[in-house]
């Protein structure tokens, strides 16, 4: 999440091993969030971490560290800063790509980013979305919110399966995935994986304890 | 087909995880809205268990001298708001989708109770998701919903209001959404349920013009109804929006004021005009009323407000609360405070032949007004 630590938690989320790291620019109404995000978001916003102040979070990242940069936010922060303004800002800032949380594959297909799709998703969007996405396809494992589950979703394999019939853009698992045995198990399945509220809870002590958390995601997956 | 925006309005702003979900349901209620036996199913429970058509009642000592007010009685409907009309027509949708287990938002707790009414009646799971300090103000309808057989969930984040409760009703829809239908509660959300809801709650304005043709040989000058997310609005100026001649007037809560004060933005699933800063970030909406406590609206009224069709004022607490005690003093009518707010703005509008829609009764909001 975008705030005044980001720089030295994307610091160590790069020691730890991490390949790609998202910053959160937060909304007020996250639909697609679980409580962890939500309520980091709530503390960005009460912190004033507004799209500007964001902006210059990204940069002070990209400044940081040399991974590349994924903005994660919702449709309400582009469709008030403007679309194509928000794009241009965020790659201009450092960012290799984009995720909106709640902007299907056929709205504003204009704006080049990360699609998602879903256990629930016919065939026919995830082949719309793999052939729109920007680097990679977003897999989201299970139909719900962000946050850590007991278990790897049951709905992956089915899902990966799904996907990787249609398309060879490389498939990264998120939604749920929490503990290195969980991203073990769904790296087994596909290409990467993707967590985030149990590295928002990792950093809440602090970057030391980022870098090992993700040091065990990584010596899992390797 | 039906429309999935109104001018740059409405649309689906929401995870991909929804969108099977939301083609169910609008191939659902494309093949329900035209089956005569539905229509029918509708028409024969919103007359025995609803109690329609609700009446028209023109008010006698109300109103000042020399104009004439008209009540749309929504508020004698079964369960005690027009809230039921809606609740009726989903809950007949979401039993032809198979769907056992409803959930919805609450703010006033009035589409609460309707809902949780509805479950009984056709033996469905019911989950209400209730801001904390709604519950707080609204308490007789939570134990209503309980003793429906409901269960309450609290939501103590955020504003504590209908915004959070939206929100986490969206939430459970995503992560239950093979078994569960949402059953949403005003002309908000991502399409179709805006014209889902709308087509639902036309009934009141279908009613209310052959009402008046027939009791007064005349249409109303102008339809004055208030506006939360917009639902009684909606259905009632349906009646209406074809009539060039009738004015049609929207009342926001003045803390709540989407139309009036708000920007385009993006919320709960739609593009709409909401209560947001210069960032998108939605801002928190304040009304005496919980029914008006929201800061987006109906992206219908949105584009009705653009276009000059409609008009949207405001009213403020005190205003609502004066032309409740009003009604009720001069009429022997306890209105709900979210109508209370056309109430007020009917009194002093310049036309000579107002119809209100009284959207619901004030039983649920008498601690409120004993509060003041």
């Amino acid at each position: 999440m975008a705030g005044a630590t980001a720089p030295e938690l994307a610091r160590a989320a790069e020691a730890g091993g991490a390949d790609i790291v998202e910053i959160g620019f937060p909304f007020s109404d996250p639909l697609a969030d679980g409580p962890v995000i939500r309520r980091a978001a709530e503390r960005a916003l009460a912190e004033g971490m507004r799209t500007e102040e964001c902006l210059q979070c990204l940069r002070d990242v990209r400044a940081a560290v040399s991974v590349p940069l994924v903005p994660m936010t919702y449709s309400s922060l582009l469709e008030a800063y403007g679309w194509e303004r928000f794009d241009a800002s965020t790659r201009e800032a450092g960012a290799s790509s984009l995720i909106v949380a709640d902007l299907p594959i056929d709205v504003h297909p204009e704006l080049k980013r990360v699609q998602l799709v879903a256990p629930t998703s016919e065939d026919d969007r995830i082949a719309l979305a793999a052939e729109a996405t920007d680097g990679w396809l977003y897999l989201v494992t299970v139909a719900g919110t962000t946050g850590a589950r007991t278990e790897l979703s049951p709905a992956l394999a089915p899902l990966v399966q799904r996907t990787r019939a249609l398309t060879d853009e490389p498939l990264y698992a998120g939604f749920g995935i929490a503990t290195p045995e969980q991203a073990a198990a769904a790296a087994d399945l596909a290409d990467g994986v993707v967590v985030g509220s149990a590295a928002l809870e990792a950093a809440e002590n602090g970057p030391a304890a980022l870098e090992r958390f993700v040091a065990q995601l990584r010596a899992a997956l390797d | 087909m039906r429309a999935t925006t109104y001018g740059a309005y409405g649309g689906r702003y929401v995870p991909e995880t929804l969108i099977p979900a939301l083609d169910e349901l609008e191939r659902g209620w494309d093949e329900a809205s035209s089956d005569p036996s539905f229509r029918e199913e509708l028409a024969r429970l919103g007359k025995h268990y609803v109690g329609r058509p609700s009446p028209l009642y023109e008010t006698h000592r109300f109103p000042p001298p020399g104009r004439r007010i008209v009540l749309k009685r929504e508020d004698l409907n079964h369960t005690g708001a027009h809230k039921i009309n809606n609740a009726l027509g989903q809950i007949l949708l979401a039993t032809r989708l198979g769907k056992r287990r409803i959930v919805a938002e609450t703010g006033a707790g009035q589409h609460g109770v309707a809902t949780a009414t509805v479950c009984a009646r056709f033996g469905l799971e019911c989950i209400v998701y209730m801001g904390s300090e709604d519950i707080r103000r609204q308490h007789p309808n939570v134990e209503r919903m309980r003793l429906l057989g409901a269960e309450v969930r609290s939501v103590e984040f955020g504003t504590k209001t209908l915004k959070e409760a939206t929100s986490e009703a969206i939430r459970d829809w995503i992560a239950n959404v093979e078994t569960t239908y949402y059953l949403i509660g005003s002309c908000v959300g991502p399409a179709p349920y805006p014209s889902i809801v709308r087509e639902l709650q036309a009934v009141i304005g279908r009613e209310a013009r052959a009402q008046m043709l027939d009791i007064y040989d005349r249409l109303p000058d102008a339809v004055v109804a208030c506006v939360g997310g917009g639902s009684n609005a909606i259905g009632l100026f349906a009646g209406f929006v074809d009539d060039a001649g009738v004015r049609l007037v929207g009342v926001e809560a003045a803390g709540a004021a989407s139309l009036g004060s708000g920007r385009a933005a993006v919320l709960h699933g739609a593009r709409s005009s909401v209560l947001a800063d210069d960032d998108g970030q939605v801002l928190d909406a304040h009304s005496i009323s919980a029914g008006l406590d929201y800061p987006g609206v109906g992206p219908e009224h949105a584009a009705l407000r653009d276009s000059g069709r409609a008009v949207y004022v405001t009213a403020t607490d005190d205003e609502a609360l004066a032309a409740f005690h009003r009604l009720a003093e001069t009429e022997g009518i306890l209105p709900a405070l979210e109508p209370a707010h056309a109430l007020a703005r009917a009194l002093d509008l310049d036309a000579e032949l107002v119809l209100v829609g009284l959207s619901g009764r004030g039983d649920k909001d008498l601690a409120e007004v004993l509060a003041r």
